[in-house]
Protein backbone atom coordinates (compact mmCIF):
# COMPACT_ATOMS: atom_id res chain seq x y z
CA UNK A 1 0.00 0.00 0.00
CA UNK A 2 1.08 3.58 -0.68
CA UNK A 3 1.59 5.32 2.67
CA UNK A 4 1.57 9.06 3.38
CA UNK A 5 4.29 10.62 5.52
CA UNK A 6 1.99 10.58 8.54
CA UNK A 7 1.15 6.92 7.95
CA UNK A 8 4.85 6.08 7.71
CA UNK A 9 5.37 7.82 11.04
CA UNK A 10 2.53 5.87 12.64
CA UNK A 11 3.97 2.63 11.26
CA UNK A 12 7.38 3.53 12.66
CA UNK A 13 5.83 3.92 16.10
CA UNK A 14 6.32 7.69 16.32
CA UNK A 15 2.73 8.11 17.55
CA UNK A 16 2.91 5.25 20.04
CA UNK A 17 2.42 1.52 20.12
CA UNK A 18 -1.39 1.64 20.07
CA UNK A 19 -1.57 3.47 16.75
CA UNK A 20 1.32 1.48 15.30
CA UNK A 21 -0.46 -1.79 16.05
CA UNK A 22 -3.70 -0.44 14.58
CA UNK A 23 -2.06 0.59 11.32
CA UNK A 24 -0.18 -2.71 11.03
CA UNK A 25 -3.51 -4.54 11.23
CA UNK A 26 -5.07 -2.24 8.64
CA UNK A 27 -2.17 -2.74 6.23
CA UNK A 28 -2.48 -6.52 6.52
CA UNK A 29 -6.17 -6.32 5.58
CA UNK A 30 -5.64 -3.64 2.93
CA UNK A 31 -2.90 -5.59 1.18
CA UNK A 32 -5.04 -8.75 1.23
CA UNK A 33 -7.68 -6.88 -0.79
CA UNK A 34 -5.19 -4.97 -2.95
CA UNK A 35 -5.98 -1.52 -1.50
CA UNK A 36 -3.85 1.19 -3.12
CA UNK A 37 -3.89 3.51 -0.11
CA UNK A 38 -5.89 4.71 2.89
CA UNK A 39 -8.98 6.92 2.87
CA UNK A 40 -9.80 9.27 5.80
CA UNK A 41 -12.95 8.39 7.76
CA UNK A 42 -15.15 10.67 9.85
CA UNK A 43 -16.76 8.14 12.21
CA UNK A 44 -16.11 4.61 13.46
CA UNK A 45 -18.58 2.15 15.01
CA UNK A 46 -17.34 -0.93 16.86
CA UNK A 47 -19.12 -4.27 17.30
CA UNK A 48 -17.62 -5.67 20.48
CA UNK A 49 -19.96 -7.77 22.61
CA UNK A 50 -18.00 -9.94 25.01
CA UNK A 51 -19.50 -13.19 23.77
CA UNK A 52 -17.54 -12.49 20.60
CA UNK A 53 -14.41 -11.12 22.28
CA UNK A 54 -14.15 -13.74 24.99
CA UNK A 55 -11.47 -13.49 27.63
CA UNK A 56 -8.82 -13.33 24.90
CA UNK A 57 -10.38 -10.32 23.18
CA UNK A 58 -10.90 -8.45 26.45
CA UNK A 59 -7.28 -9.10 27.47
CA UNK A 60 -6.17 -7.74 24.10
CA UNK A 61 -8.30 -4.62 24.61
CA UNK A 62 -6.94 -4.14 28.11
CA UNK A 63 -3.42 -4.39 26.71
CA UNK A 64 -4.18 -1.61 24.24
CA UNK A 65 -5.87 0.48 26.92
CA UNK A 66 -2.83 0.25 29.18
CA UNK A 67 -0.92 2.35 26.63
CA UNK A 68 -3.86 4.58 25.67
CA UNK A 69 -4.93 8.15 26.30
CA UNK A 70 -8.45 9.59 26.31
CA UNK A 71 -7.72 11.14 22.94
CA UNK A 72 -6.39 7.93 21.44
CA UNK A 73 -9.25 7.75 18.94
CA UNK A 74 -8.90 10.40 16.24
CA UNK A 75 -12.55 10.49 15.09
CA UNK A 76 -15.84 9.93 16.94
CA UNK A 77 -15.80 6.21 17.72
CA UNK A 78 -18.95 4.61 19.09
CA UNK A 79 -20.14 1.13 20.03
CA UNK A 80 -22.64 -1.46 18.87
CA UNK A 81 -24.85 -3.17 21.51
CA UNK A 82 -23.20 -4.69 24.54
CA UNK A 83 -23.74 -8.24 25.75
CA UNK A 84 -26.13 -7.26 28.51
CA UNK A 85 -28.48 -4.73 30.01
CA UNK A 86 -26.99 -4.72 33.50
CA UNK A 87 -30.36 -3.90 35.08
CA UNK A 88 -31.98 -6.97 33.45
CA UNK A 89 -29.09 -9.44 33.63
CA UNK A 90 -30.57 -11.55 36.42
CA UNK A 91 -33.88 -11.86 34.57
CA UNK A 92 -31.93 -13.09 31.53
CA UNK A 93 -30.04 -15.61 33.64
CA UNK A 94 -26.64 -14.15 32.79
CA UNK A 95 -23.77 -15.01 35.13
CA UNK A 96 -21.49 -12.79 37.21
CA UNK A 97 -18.58 -13.85 34.99
CA UNK A 98 -20.37 -12.54 31.88
CA UNK A 99 -21.07 -9.20 33.56
CA UNK A 100 -17.51 -8.92 34.84
CA UNK A 101 -16.17 -9.42 31.32
CA UNK A 102 -18.57 -6.74 30.07
CA UNK A 103 -17.40 -4.27 32.72
CA UNK A 104 -13.76 -4.90 31.85
CA UNK A 105 -14.41 -4.36 28.13
CA UNK A 106 -16.29 -1.12 28.82
CA UNK A 107 -13.47 0.18 31.04
CA UNK A 108 -10.90 -0.58 28.34
CA UNK A 109 -12.91 1.12 25.60
CA UNK A 110 -13.42 4.19 27.76
CA UNK A 111 -9.66 4.43 28.36
CA UNK A 112 -9.19 4.48 24.59
CA UNK A 113 -11.68 7.36 24.26
CA UNK A 114 -14.46 5.28 22.72
CA UNK A 115 -18.00 6.60 23.37
CA UNK A 116 -20.25 3.81 24.67
CA UNK A 117 -23.41 4.36 22.64
CA UNK A 118 -24.29 0.63 22.60
CA UNK A 119 -26.55 0.86 19.59
CA UNK A 120 -26.99 -0.81 16.21
CA UNK A 121 -29.33 1.94 15.00
CA UNK A 122 -26.88 4.84 15.22
CA UNK A 123 -28.16 6.02 11.83
CA UNK A 124 -31.50 6.67 13.57
CA UNK A 125 -30.22 7.83 16.97
CA UNK A 126 -26.67 9.24 16.90
CA UNK A 127 -25.67 10.74 13.55
CA UNK A 128 -26.55 9.34 10.15
CA UNK A 129 -23.72 9.66 7.63
CA UNK A 130 -24.36 11.67 4.49
CA UNK A 131 -23.83 10.81 0.85
CA UNK A 132 -20.16 10.23 -0.10
CA UNK A 133 -19.04 10.31 3.55
CA UNK A 134 -16.38 7.66 4.18
CA UNK A 135 -16.95 5.86 7.50
CA UNK A 136 -15.76 2.68 9.23
CA UNK A 137 -18.86 1.04 10.61
CA UNK A 138 -19.28 -2.33 12.27
CA UNK A 139 -22.59 -4.22 12.47
CA UNK A 140 -23.72 -5.34 9.05
CA UNK A 141 -27.14 -3.73 9.48
CA UNK A 142 -25.53 -0.36 10.12
CA UNK A 143 -23.23 -0.70 7.12
CA UNK A 144 -25.91 -1.73 4.63
CA UNK A 145 -28.25 1.08 5.78
CA UNK A 146 -25.46 3.67 5.67
CA UNK A 147 -24.24 2.56 2.23
CA UNK A 148 -27.64 2.07 0.65
CA UNK A 149 -30.04 4.56 2.24
CA UNK A 150 -27.57 7.30 3.18
CA UNK A 151 -25.18 6.86 0.24
CA UNK A 152 -22.18 6.76 2.60
CA UNK A 153 -19.08 4.62 1.91
CA UNK A 154 -18.23 1.77 4.29
CA UNK A 155 -17.09 -1.82 4.28
CA UNK A 156 -18.07 -4.24 7.00
CA UNK A 157 -15.52 -3.31 9.65
CA UNK A 158 -15.21 -5.98 12.33
CA UNK A 159 -14.40 -4.87 15.87
CA UNK A 160 -10.58 -4.82 15.69
CA UNK A 161 -10.68 -3.08 12.30
CA UNK A 162 -13.29 -0.49 13.32
CA UNK A 163 -11.27 0.29 16.45
CA UNK A 164 -8.15 0.58 14.30
CA UNK A 165 -9.98 3.01 12.01
CA UNK A 166 -11.11 5.08 15.00
CA UNK A 167 -7.53 5.19 16.27
CA UNK A 168 -5.89 6.10 12.96
CA UNK A 169 -8.77 8.10 11.45
CA UNK A 170 -8.53 6.16 8.19
CA UNK A 171 -9.25 2.81 6.61
CA UNK A 172 -7.86 0.88 3.63
CA UNK A 173 -9.45 2.04 0.37
CA UNK A 174 -11.03 -1.12 -1.06
CA UNK A 175 -14.52 -2.55 -1.56
CA UNK A 176 -17.37 -0.09 -1.13
CA UNK A 177 -15.04 2.89 -0.69
CA UNK A 178 -14.50 2.60 -4.47
CA UNK A 179 -17.16 4.04 -6.79
CA UNK A 180 -16.81 1.23 -9.34
CA UNK A 181 -17.57 -1.39 -6.67
CA UNK A 182 -20.92 0.26 -5.94
CA UNK A 183 -22.58 -0.41 -9.29
CA UNK A 184 -25.27 -3.08 -9.32
CA UNK A 185 -24.32 -6.63 -10.21
CA UNK A 186 -27.84 -8.07 -10.40
CA UNK A 187 -31.39 -6.83 -10.93
CA UNK A 188 -34.26 -7.88 -8.68
CA UNK A 189 -37.84 -7.17 -9.77
CA UNK A 190 -40.40 -7.47 -6.99
CA UNK A 191 -44.08 -7.69 -7.89
CA UNK A 192 -45.36 -6.37 -4.56
CA UNK A 193 -44.34 -3.91 -1.85
CA UNK A 194 -44.26 -5.27 1.70
CA UNK A 195 -45.92 -3.37 4.52
CA UNK A 196 -45.09 -5.18 7.78
CA UNK A 197 -41.57 -5.24 9.21
CA UNK A 198 -41.42 -9.05 9.08
CA UNK A 199 -42.38 -9.01 5.40
CA UNK A 200 -39.71 -6.38 4.69
CA UNK A 201 -37.20 -8.48 6.58
CA UNK A 202 -38.23 -11.64 4.75
CA UNK A 203 -37.90 -9.84 1.41
CA UNK A 204 -34.42 -8.75 2.44
CA UNK A 205 -33.63 -12.35 3.33
CA UNK A 206 -34.86 -13.66 -0.04
CA UNK A 207 -32.81 -11.07 -1.92
CA UNK A 208 -29.77 -11.71 0.31
CA UNK A 209 -29.90 -15.41 -0.52
CA UNK A 210 -30.08 -14.61 -4.24
CA UNK A 211 -27.23 -12.08 -4.03
CA UNK A 212 -25.22 -14.62 -2.07
CA UNK A 213 -22.01 -12.83 -1.21
CA UNK A 214 -20.49 -9.56 -0.04
CA UNK A 215 -19.48 -8.27 -3.46
CA UNK A 216 -22.94 -8.65 -5.04
CA UNK A 217 -24.95 -5.41 -5.29
CA UNK A 218 -28.64 -5.85 -6.08
CA UNK A 219 -30.73 -3.09 -7.64
CA UNK A 220 -34.38 -3.55 -6.76
CA UNK A 221 -37.21 -2.42 -8.98
CA UNK A 222 -40.97 -2.48 -8.38
CA UNK A 223 -41.23 -0.90 -4.93
CA UNK A 224 -44.31 1.28 -5.27
CA UNK A 225 -43.84 3.85 -2.49
CA UNK A 226 -40.98 5.22 -0.39
CA UNK A 227 -40.39 2.77 2.46
CA UNK A 228 -40.01 4.01 6.04
CA UNK A 229 -36.71 4.02 7.88
CA UNK A 230 -37.78 1.12 10.12
CA UNK A 231 -38.86 -0.90 7.09
CA UNK A 232 -35.50 -0.38 5.39
CA UNK A 233 -33.79 -1.13 8.70
CA UNK A 234 -35.32 -4.64 8.77
CA UNK A 235 -34.94 -5.08 5.00
CA UNK A 236 -31.22 -4.28 4.99
CA UNK A 237 -30.38 -6.06 8.24
CA UNK A 238 -31.92 -9.26 6.91
CA UNK A 239 -30.28 -8.92 3.48
CA UNK A 240 -26.90 -8.44 5.15
CA UNK A 241 -27.53 -11.38 7.44
CA UNK A 242 -28.75 -13.86 4.82
CA UNK A 243 -26.40 -12.76 2.06
CA UNK A 244 -23.52 -10.88 3.71
CA UNK A 245 -24.71 -8.08 1.43
CA UNK A 246 -23.38 -4.58 2.20
CA UNK A 247 -25.07 -2.40 -0.44
CA UNK A 248 -28.31 -2.40 -2.41
CA UNK A 249 -30.08 0.16 -4.51
CA UNK A 250 -33.84 0.67 -4.82
CA UNK A 251 -34.74 2.42 -8.05
CA UNK A 252 -36.41 5.74 -7.29
CA UNK A 253 -35.74 5.49 -3.56
CA UNK A 254 -32.05 5.26 -2.61
CA UNK A 255 -29.78 8.17 -3.51
CA UNK A 256 -27.47 6.53 -6.04
CA UNK A 257 -30.33 5.07 -8.12
CA UNK A 258 -32.74 7.78 -9.16
CA UNK A 259 -33.34 5.30 -11.98
CA UNK A 260 -32.06 1.73 -12.19
CA UNK A 261 -30.00 2.77 -15.23
CA UNK A 262 -27.93 5.04 -12.97
CA UNK A 263 -26.32 2.01 -11.35
CA UNK A 264 -27.10 -0.93 -13.64
CA UNK A 265 -26.41 -1.95 -17.22
CA UNK A 266 -29.17 -3.66 -19.23
CA UNK A 267 -27.38 -6.98 -19.46
CA UNK A 268 -27.24 -7.74 -15.74
CA UNK A 269 -28.69 -11.05 -14.59
CA UNK A 270 -32.30 -10.56 -13.49
CA UNK A 271 -34.46 -12.27 -10.87
CA UNK A 272 -38.14 -11.95 -10.04
CA UNK A 273 -39.27 -12.11 -6.44
CA UNK A 274 -42.94 -12.68 -5.71
CA UNK A 275 -45.00 -12.42 -2.55
CA UNK A 276 -45.00 -16.23 -2.48
CA UNK A 277 -41.21 -16.25 -2.03
CA UNK A 278 -41.51 -14.01 1.03
CA UNK A 279 -44.29 -16.17 2.49
CA UNK A 280 -42.29 -19.33 1.78
CA UNK A 281 -39.24 -18.03 3.65
CA UNK A 282 -41.37 -17.27 6.71
CA UNK A 283 -43.20 -20.60 6.56
CA UNK A 284 -39.88 -22.46 6.43
CA UNK A 285 -39.28 -21.35 10.04
CA UNK A 286 -42.74 -22.31 11.32
CA UNK A 287 -41.79 -25.57 12.97
CA UNK A 288 -44.09 -25.46 15.98
CA UNK A 289 -47.15 -23.76 17.37
CA UNK A 290 -45.92 -23.42 20.96
CA UNK A 291 -43.72 -20.52 21.98
CA UNK A 292 -41.28 -20.25 24.94
CA UNK A 293 -40.22 -16.64 24.46
CA UNK A 294 -41.09 -13.66 22.25
CA UNK A 295 -38.27 -11.31 21.25
CA UNK A 296 -38.23 -7.98 19.43
CA UNK A 297 -34.61 -7.15 18.67
CA UNK A 298 -32.04 -7.20 15.86
CA UNK A 299 -32.06 -4.37 15.05
CA UNK A 300 -32.87 -2.47 18.24
CA UNK A 301 -36.36 -0.97 18.20
CA UNK A 302 -36.99 2.63 17.28
CA UNK A 303 -39.33 4.85 19.27
CA UNK A 304 -42.01 4.24 16.64
CA UNK A 305 -41.70 0.45 16.91
CA UNK A 306 -42.02 0.71 20.70
CA UNK A 307 -45.07 2.92 20.22
CA UNK A 308 -46.68 0.24 18.03
CA UNK A 309 -45.72 -2.48 20.48
CA UNK A 310 -47.13 -0.57 23.44
CA UNK A 311 -50.48 -0.27 21.65
CA UNK A 312 -50.57 -4.01 21.03
CA UNK A 313 -49.75 -4.71 24.69
CA UNK A 314 -52.66 -2.71 26.10
CA UNK A 315 -55.16 -4.96 27.87
CA UNK A 316 -52.93 -8.06 27.58
CA UNK A 317 -51.38 -10.31 30.22
CA UNK A 318 -48.46 -12.33 28.92
CA UNK A 319 -47.97 -15.99 29.85
CA UNK A 320 -44.55 -16.32 28.19
CA UNK A 321 -41.72 -13.77 28.43
CA UNK A 322 -41.79 -10.92 25.91
CA UNK A 323 -38.53 -9.01 25.48
CA UNK A 324 -38.26 -5.74 23.53
CA UNK A 325 -34.73 -4.45 23.04
CA UNK A 326 -33.90 -0.85 22.22
CA UNK A 327 -30.98 1.56 22.36
CA UNK A 328 -29.89 3.66 25.36
CA UNK A 329 -30.84 6.74 23.32
CA UNK A 330 -34.43 5.60 22.65
CA UNK A 331 -35.16 4.04 26.06
CA UNK A 332 -35.51 7.33 28.01
CA UNK A 333 -37.95 8.63 25.40
CA UNK A 334 -39.93 5.39 25.58
CA UNK A 335 -40.02 5.79 29.36
CA UNK A 336 -41.18 9.41 29.13
CA UNK A 337 -43.80 8.58 26.52
CA UNK A 338 -45.19 5.81 28.72
CA UNK A 339 -44.46 3.04 26.19
CA UNK A 340 -42.17 1.15 28.58
CA UNK A 341 -44.80 1.16 31.33
CA UNK A 342 -47.51 -0.11 28.99
CA UNK A 343 -45.32 -2.97 27.72
CA UNK A 344 -44.24 -3.88 31.23
CA UNK A 345 -47.78 -3.64 32.61
CA UNK A 346 -48.67 -6.51 30.28
CA UNK A 347 -45.73 -8.50 31.65
CA UNK A 348 -43.18 -7.64 28.98
CA UNK A 349 -39.63 -6.38 29.46
CA UNK A 350 -37.97 -3.43 27.74
CA UNK A 351 -34.19 -3.84 27.61
CA UNK A 352 -31.65 -1.31 26.52
CA UNK A 353 -28.12 -1.19 25.13
CA UNK A 354 -27.90 -4.87 24.18
CA UNK A 355 -29.11 -7.07 21.38
CA UNK A 356 -30.61 -10.49 21.95
CA UNK A 357 -28.26 -12.56 19.83
CA UNK A 358 -25.18 -10.70 21.09
CA UNK A 359 -26.03 -11.43 24.72
CA UNK A 360 -24.92 -15.02 25.25
CA UNK A 361 -27.97 -16.34 23.43
CA UNK A 362 -27.05 -20.00 23.93
CA UNK A 363 -26.45 -19.64 27.67
CA UNK A 364 -29.61 -17.62 28.37
CA UNK A 365 -31.64 -20.19 26.40
CA UNK A 366 -30.29 -22.95 28.63
CA UNK A 367 -30.80 -20.88 31.81
CA UNK A 368 -34.44 -20.10 30.97
CA UNK A 369 -35.56 -23.16 29.01
CA UNK A 370 -36.07 -21.06 25.87
CA UNK A 371 -36.07 -22.97 22.60
CA UNK A 372 -39.14 -21.97 20.57
CA UNK A 373 -38.73 -18.25 19.92
CA UNK A 374 -41.13 -15.97 18.06
CA UNK A 375 -39.93 -12.69 16.56
CA UNK A 376 -40.70 -10.27 13.76
CA UNK A 377 -36.99 -10.01 12.90
CA UNK A 378 -35.87 -12.00 9.87
CA UNK A 379 -32.26 -11.32 10.86
CA UNK A 380 -32.83 -12.87 14.27
CA UNK A 381 -34.36 -16.09 12.91
CA UNK A 382 -31.42 -16.46 10.54
CA UNK A 383 -28.91 -16.19 13.36
CA UNK A 384 -30.53 -18.12 16.17
CA UNK A 385 -30.67 -21.54 14.51
CA UNK A 386 -26.95 -21.89 15.17
CA UNK A 387 -27.55 -21.12 18.86
CA UNK A 388 -29.90 -24.08 19.35
CA UNK A 389 -33.19 -22.18 19.09
CA UNK A 390 -36.20 -22.99 16.93
CA UNK A 391 -36.88 -19.42 15.80
CA UNK A 392 -40.17 -18.50 14.13
CA UNK A 393 -40.86 -15.39 12.07
CA UNK A 394 -44.22 -13.64 12.27
CA UNK A 395 -45.78 -10.20 12.45
CA UNK A 396 -45.47 -8.04 15.56
CA UNK A 397 -49.20 -8.57 16.13
CA UNK A 398 -48.93 -12.38 15.92
CA UNK A 399 -45.88 -12.36 18.22
CA UNK A 400 -47.70 -10.30 20.87
CA UNK A 401 -50.67 -12.64 20.60
CA UNK A 402 -48.27 -15.57 21.08
CA UNK A 403 -46.89 -13.98 24.24
CA UNK A 404 -50.44 -13.82 25.60
CA UNK A 405 -51.61 -17.27 24.52
CA UNK A 406 -48.38 -19.27 24.33
CA UNK A 407 -49.25 -20.22 20.75
CA UNK A 408 -48.13 -18.68 17.49
CA UNK A 409 -51.09 -18.49 15.14
CA UNK A 410 -50.00 -18.26 11.56
CA UNK A 411 -51.81 -15.93 9.26
CA UNK B 1 0.77 -32.86 -6.97
CA UNK B 2 -2.15 -30.58 -7.83
CA UNK B 3 -1.70 -26.86 -7.17
CA UNK B 4 -4.33 -24.10 -7.05
CA UNK B 5 -3.47 -20.42 -6.89
CA UNK B 6 -5.45 -17.84 -4.88
CA UNK B 7 -5.75 -14.16 -5.74
CA UNK B 8 -5.80 -13.19 -2.05
CA UNK B 9 -3.68 -14.72 0.70
CA UNK B 10 -2.37 -14.06 4.20
CA UNK B 11 -0.73 -15.90 7.07
CA UNK B 12 1.81 -18.67 7.64
CA UNK B 13 2.48 -21.97 5.86
CA UNK B 14 0.47 -24.95 7.18
CA UNK B 15 -0.36 -28.52 6.17
CA UNK B 16 -3.44 -30.47 7.24
CA UNK B 17 -6.61 -32.39 6.43
CA UNK B 18 -9.21 -30.61 4.29
CA UNK B 19 -12.84 -30.42 5.44
CA UNK B 20 -14.77 -29.45 2.32
CA UNK B 21 -18.36 -28.38 1.63
CA UNK B 22 -20.29 -26.26 -0.85
CA UNK B 23 -21.59 -24.02 1.89
CA UNK B 24 -20.71 -20.76 3.62
CA UNK B 25 -18.84 -19.82 6.78
CA UNK B 26 -19.71 -17.62 9.72
CA UNK B 27 -18.25 -18.21 13.17
CA UNK B 28 -21.34 -16.85 14.92
CA UNK B 29 -24.03 -18.35 12.73
CA UNK B 30 -22.58 -21.78 12.00
CA UNK B 31 -20.41 -22.93 14.90
CA UNK B 32 -20.67 -24.28 18.41
CA UNK B 33 -17.42 -22.62 19.40
CA UNK B 34 -17.30 -24.41 22.76
CA UNK B 35 -17.70 -27.88 21.30
CA UNK B 36 -15.69 -27.13 18.16
CA UNK B 37 -18.35 -28.38 15.74
CA UNK B 38 -20.59 -26.92 13.06
CA UNK B 39 -23.91 -26.43 14.85
CA UNK B 40 -26.26 -24.74 12.39
CA UNK B 41 -28.66 -27.59 11.55
CA UNK B 42 -28.88 -26.67 7.87
CA UNK B 43 -25.11 -26.37 7.34
CA UNK B 44 -23.66 -29.16 5.19
CA UNK B 45 -21.01 -29.82 7.84
CA UNK B 46 -23.50 -29.89 10.77
CA UNK B 47 -22.12 -32.01 13.59
CA UNK B 48 -18.58 -32.21 12.18
CA UNK B 49 -15.52 -30.94 14.05
CA UNK B 50 -13.63 -28.06 12.49
CA UNK B 51 -10.76 -28.10 14.99
CA UNK B 52 -7.37 -28.29 13.31
CA UNK B 53 -8.90 -28.72 9.85
CA UNK B 54 -8.29 -26.78 6.67
CA UNK B 55 -11.81 -25.57 5.97
CA UNK B 56 -12.57 -25.36 2.25
CA UNK B 57 -15.89 -23.56 1.74
CA UNK B 58 -17.67 -21.33 -0.73
CA UNK B 59 -18.04 -17.89 0.78
CA UNK B 60 -18.08 -15.86 3.98
CA UNK B 61 -21.55 -15.38 5.43
CA UNK B 62 -23.20 -13.49 8.20
CA UNK B 63 -22.13 -10.72 10.47
CA UNK B 64 -19.10 -9.03 11.89
CA UNK B 65 -18.49 -11.25 14.91
CA UNK B 66 -16.09 -13.56 13.08
CA UNK B 67 -13.60 -10.67 13.22
CA UNK B 68 -13.28 -11.23 16.98
CA UNK B 69 -14.16 -14.90 17.19
CA UNK B 70 -11.25 -16.47 15.29
CA UNK B 71 -8.89 -14.79 17.77
CA UNK B 72 -10.92 -16.05 20.72
CA UNK B 73 -11.14 -19.57 19.24
CA UNK B 74 -7.38 -19.58 18.61
CA UNK B 75 -6.71 -18.63 22.24
CA UNK B 76 -8.41 -21.91 23.29
CA UNK B 77 -7.01 -24.01 20.46
CA UNK B 78 -10.55 -24.70 19.17
CA UNK B 79 -9.91 -23.18 15.76
CA UNK B 80 -9.56 -24.27 12.12
CA UNK B 81 -5.97 -24.69 10.94
CA UNK B 82 -6.67 -22.53 7.88
CA UNK B 83 -9.53 -21.14 5.81
CA UNK B 84 -9.80 -21.55 2.03
CA UNK B 85 -12.78 -19.99 0.26
CA UNK B 86 -13.98 -19.12 -3.21
CA UNK B 87 -14.74 -15.61 -1.96
CA UNK B 88 -14.50 -13.76 1.33
CA UNK B 89 -15.93 -10.64 2.86
CA UNK B 90 -13.81 -8.12 4.74
CA UNK B 91 -14.84 -9.59 8.08
CA UNK B 92 -13.22 -12.94 7.43
CA UNK B 93 -10.03 -11.27 6.25
CA UNK B 94 -10.01 -8.96 9.28
CA UNK B 95 -10.70 -11.91 11.58
CA UNK B 96 -7.96 -14.01 10.02
CA UNK B 97 -5.51 -11.11 10.35
CA UNK B 98 -6.45 -10.56 14.00
CA UNK B 99 -6.58 -14.28 14.86
CA UNK B 100 -3.48 -15.25 12.88
CA UNK B 101 -5.37 -17.89 10.86
CA UNK B 102 -3.99 -18.53 7.34
CA UNK B 103 -6.50 -17.53 4.66
CA UNK B 104 -6.68 -18.05 0.90
CA UNK B 105 -9.50 -16.73 -1.30
CA UNK B 106 -10.37 -16.26 -4.97
CA UNK B 107 -9.56 -19.08 -7.39
CA UNK B 108 -10.05 -19.69 -11.10
CA UNK B 109 -11.91 -22.92 -10.21
CA UNK B 110 -14.61 -23.72 -7.68
CA UNK B 111 -12.20 -24.68 -4.91
CA UNK B 112 -14.90 -26.66 -3.05
CA UNK B 113 -15.09 -29.02 -6.07
CA UNK B 114 -11.35 -29.05 -6.72
CA UNK B 115 -10.21 -30.19 -3.25
CA UNK B 116 -11.44 -33.66 -2.19
CA UNK B 117 -12.85 -33.84 1.32
CA UNK B 118 -10.36 -35.55 3.62
CA UNK B 119 -7.33 -34.95 1.42
CA UNK B 120 -4.08 -33.63 2.86
CA UNK B 121 -3.34 -30.11 1.65
CA UNK B 122 -0.40 -27.74 2.02
CA UNK B 123 -1.00 -23.98 2.14
CA UNK B 124 1.66 -21.42 1.28
CA UNK B 125 0.22 -17.90 1.60
CA UNK B 126 3.40 -16.22 0.38
CA UNK B 127 3.10 -18.18 -2.87
CA UNK B 128 -0.74 -17.82 -2.82
CA UNK B 129 -1.07 -21.60 -3.26
CA UNK B 130 -2.86 -24.66 -1.92
CA UNK B 131 -1.44 -28.03 -2.94
CA UNK B 132 -3.05 -31.46 -2.65
CA UNK B 133 -0.23 -33.55 -1.22
CA UNK B 134 -2.11 -36.68 -0.19
CA UNK B 135 -5.43 -38.49 -0.61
Amino acid sequence: MRLSGEEQDILAGKQGAVHQQALQHQIKVGEFFGAADFVPVTQAHIMADTESLGEAGVLWLEGLAADARKDSVRVPTITDPRGTDFSKASMLGQTAAMLDLERRAIAAFEKLGVTMTDTCINYQTIQAPVRNEHVAFGDTGVVIYSNSVCGAFSNFEGGPSALAAGLTGRTPRYGFHLAEQRRATLRIHVDFSPRSLNDWGALGGVIGRIAGNYWAVPVIEGIDAPPLSDQLKHFGAAMASFGSTALYHIAGVTPEAYRAADVASDDLPGHRVARGDVIALQKSYHTDTGVDVVVFSAPQLSLYELRDLASLCDGRRFMVPLLAVTSPQVKPDADRAGYTARIEHAGGHVLSGMCFYQSYAREIAEANGWKRLATNSAKLVNILGGYGYRPMLASMEACVEAAASGELRLT
Amino acid sequence: MTVFRARHAMGREVQGIALVAQDGFSARYDLDRTGGVFSRPTHKLAGQSYVGKVLVLDTAKGGVATAWMLHEMASRGIVPLALVLNSVNPILAQGAAFGNVPLLAGFDVDITRAIPDGSTVAIDPDAHTINIVGG
